[in-house]
């Protein structure tokens, strides 16, 4: 199932919308840093709501998204991941280290957001 | 008693194979976050078969224990085998890039586990999730 990759002003939003094989993420993977890069996109959120499984393959893509973006210059933030797959997680030992994390894709974007800000107050300052 | 039997040969197996394992466990009494959790280990134990094996079966068995129901994942495949089972069990060991964590974490993450394995024979796992 293809992710649909959204933009929104400095932010890309791709919007997980059902069951995904590793070919599918892997994909997500390819799209998302070629849309940071030509969009040059400052950030972006995984919406990850959907997702009823997240098993270590699942938990590498999303971090290797994290570190490849960064280096592009963009945050990542993954969104929603839910109570249950948050248990086997911890109880698989997967972290998602270089990504932030929200409750739910509106949390993820004010994050980004505010982020934008406070980068933007410091840049001031200096 | 034996409720259903798919193979694996590649990442559109992986997740069918998690998917036919929840709709079996919710049928058979298992709830919330164990079906997830089995779930899980349904996607560990069937792509280390793709990755190392490149294709086996896995069986799906309905049983019962002191009046529990619970449902049995039997992963078999005809691969190179595991050298070392002790090793392949713990954290962080992998022979592939994988993080090492498929074998251990489904253990973790499933009530009962099991696994054989003779080199260049295959490797069969069985596993299982109760009801609460």
């Amino acid at each position: 199932m293809e992710v649909p990759i959204l933009k929104q002003g400095d932010i890309l939003i791709a919007s997980i919308q059902g069951a995904l094989t590793d070919t599918d993420l892997l994909r997500m993977q390819e799209k998302l840093v070629c849309r940071v890069r030509d969009y040059r996109s400052k950030g972006v959120v995984i919406d990850v709501t959907v997702l009823d499984v997240m098993d270590s393959f699942a938990a590498r893509t999303l971090r290797s998204i994290a570190i490849m973006t960064r280096l592009l210059g963009a945050k990542v933030v993954i969104a929603g991941i839910q109570p249950d797959i948050a248990l086997s997680m911890v109880q698989l030992g997967l972290a998602l280290e270089g990504a932030m994390t929200s409750l739910d894709l509106e949390d993820g974007i004010a994050m980004l957001n505010s982020a934008a800000r406070k980068q933007g107050l410091c840049q001031y300052g200096n | 008693m034996e409720i259903d039997e798919i193979t694996i040969a590649s990442d559109v197996d992986v997740m069918k194979a998690r998917q036919k394992g929840r709709e079996l466990a919710v049928l058979i009494g298992i709830s919330g976050s164990d079906l997830t959790l089995m779930a899980t280990a349904i996607s560990e134990i069937s792509r280390n078969i793709v990755q190392y094996a490149g294709r086996g079966e896995m069986k799906f068995r309905q049983v019962t224990k002191g009046g529990r129901r619970g449902l049995m994942i039997i992963a078999r495949d005809f691969g190179p085998g595991i050298a070392d089972i002790a090793q392949a069990m713990q954290d962080g060991f992998s022979t592939s890039r994988g993080m090492g964590l498929g074998l251990p974490g489904a253990r973790r993450l499933m009530d009962d586990f099991e696994i054989h394995s003779e080199l260049g024979k295959g490797t069969t796992v069985s596993m299982v999730k109760w009801e609460r």
